[in-house]
């Protein structure tokens, strides 16, 4: 045994080996492992650590367990120590103390002071005197057992210090590698022993055979990993060298105890390391480094515990057991009984089937089987053995008596997800194993012995050279000289067959034949064998003479067109004035003996006849025969129908009378249907040969197919001698094509098995288009030859293009270097070029004829002349490989069938059929199904393909139901038209789930509306012209939003995801500029709010804001003085009624959606109210969406009222002051804005014109006094009443989204860019400006704008009215277009997109949005000759729109075309507000100037400064035809009609005026009425204007003392809602006054076209 | 109600969106909505919520709990639009501005049962580069116009996103009278959905 000191210093060693390979492999590992393991395990440890690290709490509880432990253990011996052996080996202690600890573990340590109490030493000399010996002998025993001990301790600590010395060298990261290590498996714990082993050097061999042991003994199922520990761990005491001899004996045996006493601390530590080994994992390796406090201090503790506890019980007993070994053979067969090893045998076949069976094999049978997954034979027969095993182990056993398995499923491409390897509890299952790749059986064709260095086989490839029959740089006379390379070519092959020779040389002789057959034989009877002969014979000669005809038909036909393909090319020589190709054609004539020539020629012919009419003859003869017999057999038939027919006859006299006539025509029918039904017609004699006609048939032809008699021979020559025209003597075309021609070079690649393997030098273009190569390239192959495939490319400067590809077939191995053949192989493209030279391209048209026809299309095409063959050696050794020369198709040409036949075999059905057989292949296997079916269809003939071809097959089988089903499926139906999104439907929600609970309800609105289509509603339009109108904008919307919510669907980034954008300095200057800013500031100002979309409202939600500030000039009250006729005493009295009056007291009234708010009761023509109004908003059915919010046409009215407060009456009752009074308010005037506007404004601020009806009755005018010098009529023009709002949503609503899609347009695509440029210009310049340059017209298409300006005349009826006044005629002109409707696009098209109709549409449609009026106003006023432009501008309240712009007497007038009301440039009150840009018939114009408003701009457009032209010099106006027609043609309307629908209104709205007061009697003043008829035709005349005084006082006079409040309303006449509206917003009918009258006048102005001006005169009366 | 002729079937969710894996943030907070079809109303539940913030503790690894639950019940005449669970994390960046961390979508699952899903986050991507590095540098990281985009496929090829993150999500689901409207979308096991549903409808009856 060595000496311990030795032992420690190998363990030492082999600890740190060990280490090094754990570390190593650790690192490995932890490369290998995923990431997360090694930061889980990280933090394993360090939980783990923690109790360590604190030391001193866990330490002492540590040290209790230990304790107990040990108590228990300490009695366990005493109990067992009796019984004990003096042979008690390790393990059967041990093994007792595992089987008690579980027993023991629920007592508690009841001696535990007395433990304590003892004298720590004592421990180990009690335990092992008890073992060793009588309790007798303890003495001594304890004098040993301490000196033991001591030296135990001292050797203990001498390894500790030495181990400390040790651990400073190791470097740290070993110890970062070891916490890393794998912490699964304790077992490979071996494994890594093994692998330290075999790094050990000899020096170890000791502890190594100790390890041997060590394994062995584990191999014995013995507790050893705790053995293992303590081998590890402990230091073991050396021998005493100073032990007596005396004691050695004892001393042999105690060491044993002092072995197993350690063993049991080494246990015991085991055990508490053991649970930390688990999860550390490091066992005990880790030790090393964390020695001071995982090893020094336990251990000491341990050993003080030692001292303490063990010898002081009296009662230290071991209990002794006798060891129980189990023998190996015992062990085995026990094991065997529990455990089954399966063998490695193969199972024989029929164990695995049912008895009686014979394996039966399906591939045979002809059933596909596919491949089965590659298993090793090994691991299969271990699987049958192990399933055999098993009950009803059978089942798993195919017939064929294998084991039942899938085809190989691994596929070629990955077809499994990506794993998310976020969490470290990856399967192990999933994680990736390496498993080296297999060789495809495809891969493995090496040719046989190929590996061997004498087995080199090579490939000769000789690639000589490529000759074009097209290429694309081919010039039109490239392309006649190939067609004439060619045709010779041809010529010349005929030449050397000499067909026709040979067939004139046979018919020669087989003439002669029969001739002499005739002769020897002449005049005597012909034998029956000779006759046949004779016949045959003559047959022959006539089909040789056929053939020879058609073959020297063909001579001919080859010859002539040699010829006028010479004759072209010559032509096209000349015509393009030099020569490209070399193509000369000499046509040598042979003259010929004329005289012998036609004696042949003539012979010929008769004998030609000769045999012409023996062959007619006989073929008379044979018709004659044929007709004489279906003659007998026709006759024969006829007999039979006539026997038939007379017995029918008779039949007929049997039976009654009344069938007779029935039967005739029975009769009759069957003897017309008879004959043609069954018999054969009659058969018609053939006609007899005229034998004049053929011989002029023989001579015709003889003169088409031959040359005539006597005329030279002509054999043509084409020789490429001839001169090519210098380049520089040619066109630049065809320069241009020679120079690319130079250009352009060509190479070989050379492709063996798919791989690139050699390429060819480049050479260029030669310009007869050939390239010769004359390369041999010569492959030294190993794989089986299976293509070889040769690419020809095309080079032009730097770009290479593969130009076609030529599949080499794989020459047979005779082929050899020497004696192969240079082929060509004909190879094409496809691919299309055009040059703009003069070569002619591929795969184009190209026509010789002047007139374009007899187009061809040519492909670029030529011939690759190349060979391939087998090397020749040295010694002439044929370096072909021998698989080949046994049979060609065995091996390579199996799995590959381009490599049998050669791609264009493929298309060879039988070559194609024949390697299916050679091959044998699988008919059943799948993946050649489709060959098989192919070529089943070809072999059989019969089985034709289909000719149709269907796209979905299976489409029936996967309907959902058949379309009738869903025809009359009312919830399908509901279904679909949602999801049309039709208009009905489109938010439908909750579509039933049965069919039963959809109610036909539903669909009626639908229906409805579907039905409405045709019929006219007149009641809704009064008007039979207004109602197609309607129902054709109906269509057009329809169109549009379908176009709309198609576009909808179009998504751009902006739709979905908000992003910022980047800001300019500019920006981020004015941010920062933002911080200094006052946090509130002195001026507030109205901020941007939050934008809400529509989508989570609901009723309620929205209200619409109306700040209602001021108002300037309201109409004042007359005074009551006026009444009473003295109006001349007005002028005196006004300053005095000014001061003591009230003038007015004016509120203003807000409707909407017929919800009526009112502001309070103001002061004064200019009141200030500053106040806010808040109207509820409800959208249509619910539907909040941006189109249904669009499309919303209710309008806000503001009225603007006087409040009058009449006192009725003092009441004197009690003498007290209850004064009754009565309210009653008087309309002043209204401002109407349509919702849809304040949507897509969002905010609508700025001042009104208040419209005041032209004439107020009791009111006045009040003009504030201000200087009234100046301009005149402007003032004048601005006369009315102003109002200021401000108008808001409150939340803030998204505006609906513009169309973004591109629509289609027939403008220049160069036009349309610079639009879209000028307009992003205009947008990032002054985003604040209008831009329009292009436009959508009715058709959905894109069109310039400047298209839409163009002269056109008003109607003659409007000039005619002021022919002398231009300035009344403009106005009327501009009235009239303003009585057209107005009809916002975005209203009508439920979507912002701006259709832009042209004026004859809009004429036609009578409605509009403002840039029809606009346009229609310029072109009017163009035409009038005045100057005027479209402003593309905005305006309140309009908000983006179209003004005209008109330029006279020097000064500019701004037109509201929807008003027909003109501002001066300088009016304060105009409108508009932004002028974006100005447009006319020939330019744009964007406006660039500082400012936008009119007032303070400059419309000098020749100021470029000002304003940029869209058409400048650089991009000049391209000459826009317009879009507008040429002239308007207007109809005139009936006058009638507009009486009969002014009765109508008049009928409509007293009616309503009745239906809005239920309460109270409405009576109507027909005088008053009658009255007011007769004034409103003046307004009319007046154009609205201010006719007040005159009228006043005429209805005064009339009226006498009635109080009466009234005034006309004027309005466009499109339908009756919006006069109804406009008469309820007025709220004349809010008088409840019982002696209250009212009177109502309409007039129906006509104007041309259907255009109608609706006056409405609405007065109430009281009397006074 | 007629148990026997019903007209609409049931689905109830339960279930809770239990954390998110983010490995480079921390502080998110995340918003859900359900999106569905018109023929699905909501009938109890809340179908739009907001979790608390959580950041990561320092021993769950990567892992962000919210454990927030959902308990939302459908009712639905037609399979067609199923609802969608669509999530949206959102959390500071470094400058402490809140940004988006992350969408994703799910089906709510058809089958009824306990199922737990992964859904895969993304975030929309500034268009270019620079606008990347503003949108990092000012906290105006782009976001969709609306969260239910991604619950829709309508529209998103004009968008590049990049992926960020999971988002852990646990259902159980019950469905009622699906089965007698001719929907089976049961798990192949019929005892189970007998025992869900029969369970339900006797608590109806």
């Amino acid at each position: 045994m060595a000496s311990s000191g030795d032992i420690r210093e190998k363990l030492r060693k082999k600890r740190r080996a060990l280490k090094e390979t754990l570390k190593n492999r650790d690192e490995d590992d932890v490369q290998a492992l995923v990431p997360s393991t090694k930061m889980s395990k990280g933090k394993l440890q360090t939980t783990i650590k923690e109790p360590e690290t604190s030391e001193e709490d866990p330490g002492e509880t540590l040290k209790r367990t230990f304790r107990t432990q040990r108590e228990r253990k300490k009695r366990l011996l005493e109990q067992s120590s009796y019984q004990q052996h003096e042979e008690g080996g390790l393990e059967e202690i041990s093994s007792v103390q595992h089987r008690s600890e579980d027993e023991e573990s629920a007592d508690q340590a009841g001696e535990k002071s007395a433990v304590l109490s003892r004298p720590p030493t004592g421990s180990l000399k009690g335990r092992s005197s008890k073992i060793l010996h009588s309790p007798g002998s303890q003495h001594l025993d304890d004098l040993v057992t301490r000196r033991l001990q001591e030296k135990l301790n001292a050797a203990r600590s001498k390894g500790e210090s030495l181990q400390e010395q040790e651990a400073p060298l190791e470097p740290p990261s070993r110890l970062q590698g070891l916490r890393d290590r794998d912490t699964v498996t304790r077992f490979d714990r071996e494994f890594d022993l093994d692998r330290a082993r075999r790094h050990d050097d000899p020096l170890t061999l000791g502890p190594r055979i100790k390890f041997r042991e060590a394994e062995k003994r584990t191999e014995k199922d013995l507790p050893t990993s705790e053995e293992a520990f303590n081998f590890f761990t402990f230091n073991f005491e050396p021998e005493p060298q100073d032990g007596a001899q005396k004691l050695g004996r004892k001393r042999h045996k105690q060491k044993k105890t002092v072995e197993v006493d350690q063993g049991e601390e080494g246990e015991e530590e085991g055990e508490e390391e053991a649970e930390d080994k688990e999860v550390v994992g490091e066992g005990e390796d880790n030790q090393d480094e964390n020695e001071n406090q995982d090893e020094e201090a336990p251990l000491v503790q341990d050993e003080g515990e030692d001292l303490f506890v063990i010898e002081q019980s009296s009662h230290d007993f071991l209990e002794m057991k006798k060891a129980e070994y189990v023998g190996y053979r015992q062990l085995v067969q026990r094991e065997s009984e529990l455990l089954f090893t399966p063998s490695f045998r193969t199972v024989p076949t029929s164990i695995k089937l049912p008895e009686n069976m014979k394996p039966r094999y399906l591939e045979d049978e002809g059933l596909y089987v596919g491949e089965r997954p590659p298993v090793s034979l090994t691991n299969e027969n271990i699987l049958e053995n192990r399933i055999l095993k098993m009950e009803e182990g059978k089942k798993w056993f195919g017939d064929d008596g294998r084991i039942m398995a899938l085809p190989d499923p691994i596929k070629e491409s990955s077809t499994r997800p990506p794993l998310f390897n976020m969490e470290d509890d990856l399967d192990p299952a999933l994680q990736t194993v390496y498993r080296k790749a297999i060789k495809s059986k495809y891969a493995n064709l090496y040719i046989a012995g190929a590996a061997d260095p004498e087995g080199d086989y090579q490939l000769d490839v000789d690639v000589s050279g490529l000759i074009f029959s097209h290429h694309p740089l081919f010039s039109r006379e490239h392309v006649l000289g190939a067609r004439l390379a060619q045709l010779y070519d041809q010529y010349l092959t005929r030449q050397r067959n000499n067909l026709t020779g040979h067939l004139t040389d046979k018919l020669h002789g087989l003439r002669s034949a029969l001739r002499n057959m005739l002769n020897i034989h002449g005049g005597q009877s012909l034998s029956q064998a000779m006759q046949r002969r004779i016949s045959e014979y003559s047959l022959e000669v006539r089909n040789t003479r056929q053939l020879r005809d058609s073959e020297q038909e063909k001579d001919r036909t080859l010859l002539k067109n040699i010829v006028k393909m010479w004759k072209d090319m010559k032509a096209l020589r000349d015509f393009q004035k030099y020569t490209n190709t070399p193509y000369k054609l000499y046509l040598r004539r042979e003259n010929v003996d004329r005289a012998t020539d036609e004696r042949e020629y003539e012979e010929e012919i008769l004998a030609e006849i000769v045999e012409w009419e023996a062959e007619s003859e006989e073929d008379y003869q044979r018709k004659l025969a044929e007709y004489k017999e279906q003659l007998e057999e026709w006759k024969l038939w006829r007999r039979k129908q006539k026997a038939k027919k007379k017995k029918r006859k008779k039949k007929k006299k049997g039976q009654s009378q009344d069938d007779t006539e029935e039967e005739d025509e029975d009769r009759e029918a069957s003897e017309s249907e008879g004959p043609v039904e069954e018999g054969p017609s009659k058969p018609e004699p053939p006609e007899k040969p005229e034998l004049d006609s053929i011989e002029q048939q023989v001579r015709e032809k003889a003169s088409r197919i031959r040359r005539k008699p006597g005329e030279s021979v002509l054999i043509p020559e084409l020789s490429a001698s001839g001169n090519i025209t210098a380049t520089e003597l040619c066109p630049r075309a065809e320069t241009a094509r020679r120079e690319d021609v130079t250009r352009h070079s060509l190479f070989t690649k050379i492709l063996y098995n798919d791989k690139e393997v050699s390429r060819t030098d480049s050479r260029s273009l030669n310009t007869d288009f050939r390239v010769h190569f004359g390369q041999i390239f010569n492959l030294k192959i190993v794989n089986c030859p299976q293509s070889i495939n040769l690419q020809v490319f095309e080079e032009i400067g730097s770009s290479c293009s593969l130009l076609a590809q030529v599949f080499i077939p794989v020459p047979e191995p005779s082929v050899l270097a020497g004696n192969a053949p240079v082929e060509e192989f004909e190879f094409s493209s496809n691919q299309r070029v055009m040059f703009d030279h003069e070569g002619v391209g591929s795969d184009v048209p190209l026509s010789f004829e002047a007139d374009g026809s007899d187009r061809q299309t040519l492909l670029t095409s030529g011939k690759l002349s190349c060979c391939v063959s087998w090397g020749v050696g040295d010694d002439d050794v044929p370096l072909a490989p021998h698989v080949l020369q046994q049979g060609k198709h065995s091996g390579l040409a199996r799995f590959d069938p381009v490599t049998y036949i050669g791609a264009s075999g493929l298309y060879d059905m039988k070559k194609i059929g024949e390697w299916a057989t050679q091959s044998r292949l699988d008919p059943n296997d799948p993946k050649n199904a489709a060959i098989m079916q192919l070529l089943k269809v070809a072999s059989s003939g019969e089985v034709t393909a289909p000719e149709y071809f269907r796209l979905e097959q299976l489409q029936e089988e996967f309907n959902f139901v058949t379309d009738e089903e869903l025809e009359r499926s009312k919830r399908f139906r509901l279904l679909r038209l949602r999801n049309q999104e039709v208009a009905e439907f489109r938010n439908y929600k909750c579509v039933p789930a049965l069919e039963r609970e959809v109610t036909d309800k539903v669909f009626q609105d639908y229906e409805k509306r579907l039905k409405e289509g045709e019929i006219i509603d007149t009641n809704e339009h009064l008007d039979s012209h207004r109602a197609l109108v309607a129902k054709y904008l109906q269509k057009i919307r329809e169109s549009v939003i379908h176009r709309f919510i198609l576009a909808k669907h179009h998504y751009l980034l902006s739709d979905l995801v908000i992003e910022e954008e980047i800001p300019s300095i500019g920006i981020l200057g004015l941010n920062l500029f933002k911080l200094a800013e006052p946090k509130r500031p002195l001026k507030p100002q109205r901020k941007e709010r939050k934008k809400v979309t529509a989508q989570n409202l609901s009723d309620g939600d929205i209200k619409l804001l109306i700040n209602i500030l001021r108002a300037y000039d309201v109409p004042v009250r007359r005074p009551q003085i006026n009444i009473l006729g003295q109006t001349s005493q007005g002028a005196i009295q006004g300053s005095d009624w000014l001061c003591n009056q009230v003038q007015v007291r004016p509120f203003v009234e807000v409707s909407f959606q017929r919800t009526v708010l009112q502001t309070t009761t103001a002061d004064g023509p200019n009141p200030c109210w500053n106040e806010e109004l808040q109207l509820p908003f409800s959208a249509p059915n619910g539907d909040y969406s941006a189109a249904s919010l669009q499309s919303v046409k209710d309008e806000v009215f503001i009225n603007i009222f006087d409040e009058m407060v009449y006192e009725t009456g003092v009441n004197d009752k009690d003498k007290g002051k209850s004064i009754h009074s009565r309210v009653e308010k008087h309309w002043l005037g209204s401002v109407k804005i349509p919702f849809s506007t304040i949507y897509s404004q969002s905010r609508i601020d700025g001042t009104f014109k208040v419209n005041t009806p032209a004439v107020l009755l009791g009111y006045s005018k009040e003009r504030s006094h201000g200087p009234t010098s100046g301009y005149d009529i402007l003032r004048g023009l601005s006369d009315g009443a102003f109002i200021t709002l401000f108008i808001t949503i409150e939340p803030q609503l998204v505006p609906g989204e513009t169309i973004r899609e591109k629509f289609d347009s027939q403008e220049d695509e160069r036009l349309l860019q610079a639009s879209e440029k000028f307009e992003r210009e205009a947008a990032q310049g002054y985003p604040d400006r209008p831009c329009i340059t292009t436009i959508i017209d009715l058709n959905g298409k894109t069109v310039f704008i400047t298209r839409y300006i163009r002269p056109l005349n008003p109607p003659q009826e409007l000039l005619d009215e002021f022919p002398n006044n231009p300035q009344e005629a403009t106005a009327l002109v501009a009235r009239f277009v303003s009585l057209i409707p107005s009809l916002p696009d975005r209203v009508s098209f439920s979507g912002v997109c701006d259709l832009w109709s042209t004026c004859d549409q809009f004429l036609t449609l009578l409605a509009g949005d403002e840039e029809e009026h606009a346009v229609l106003l310029c072109n009017y006023f163009l035409s009038m000759g005045k100057k005027a432009w479209l402003i593309i501008g905005t305006a309140i309240p309009e908000g983006p729109t179209a003004y005209v712009l008109t330029y006279e007497q020097s000064r500019y007038l701004i037109w509201n075309p929807s008003s027909g009301q003109f501002y001066g440039q300088y009016d304060t009150f105009c409108p508009l507000q932004t002028v974006g840009c100005l447009v006319n018939a020939d330019n744009v114009w964007f406006n660039i100037q500082e400012y936008t408003s009119p007032m303070t701009m400059s419309f000098d457009i020749a100021k470029a400064q000002l304003w940029k032209p869209f058409f400048s010099r650089s991009f000049s106006h391209p000459g826009l035809s317009s879009v507008q027609p040429e002239e308007l043609v207007y109809r005139r309307t009936v006058r009638a009609a507009a009486v009969e629908l002014q009765d109508r209104i008049e009928k409509i709205l007293k009616e309503r005026i009745m239906e809005w007061r239920p309460r109270h009697p409405t009576r109507w003043n027909r005088y008053c009425t009658t009255t007011l008829k007769q004034f409103l035709p003046k307004l009319e005349l007046r154009g609205g204007r201010d006719v007040a005084e005159g009228h006043r006082h005429e209805l005064q006079s009339l009226l006498g003392d009635n109080k009466i409040t009234g005034f006309p309303l004027n309005l466009p006449f499109s339908e009756i809602r919006p006069i109804v509206e406009a008469v309820y917003s007025t709220g004349v009918h809010n008088v409840h006054a019982s002696n209250v009258e009212f009177a109502l006048a309409v007039y129906v102005h006509p104007y041309p076209n259907n255009v109608l001006s609706v006056w409405v005169y609405l007065a109430s009366m009281m009397r006074t | 109600m007629a148990a026997s002729n019903p007209t609409v079937f049931l689905l109830t969710v339960n279930g809770q969106i239990e954390g998110a894996n983010f490995p480079e943030y921390d502080n998110l907070y995340c918003k859900y909505c359900f999106v569905y079809g018109h023929d699905w109303a909501p009938t109890s539940g809340l179908e739009e919520g907001i979790t608390q913030i959580t950041c990561k503790g320092s021993q769950s690894s990567n892992k962000l709990i919210w454990n927030f639950p959902l308990e939302t019940t459908f009712k639905s005449t037609n399979p067609s639009g199923w609802p969608q669970l669509v999530v949206s994390v959102y959390g500071p960046d470094v400058f402490g501005n809140d940004v988006v961390r992350g969408y994703g979508a799910t089906h709510i699952p058809f089958t009824p049962g306990q199922h737990s899903k992964t859904i895969p986050m993304f975030v929309p991507e500034p268009t270019w580069r620079l606008q990347k590095f503003t949108s990092w540098l000012l906290g105006r990281r782009p976001e969709y116009t609306d969260p239910k985009a991604v619950a829709q496929g309508e529209g998103r090829e004009v968008t590049r996103v990049r992926s960020q993150g999971f988002v852990n999500v646990s259902f159980h689901i019950m469905t009622k009278d699906m089965k007698k409207l001719g929907y089976d979308t049961g798990p192949s096991s019929p005892a189970n959905t007998q025992s869900v549903t029969s369970g339900w409808s006797t608590e109806d009856q």
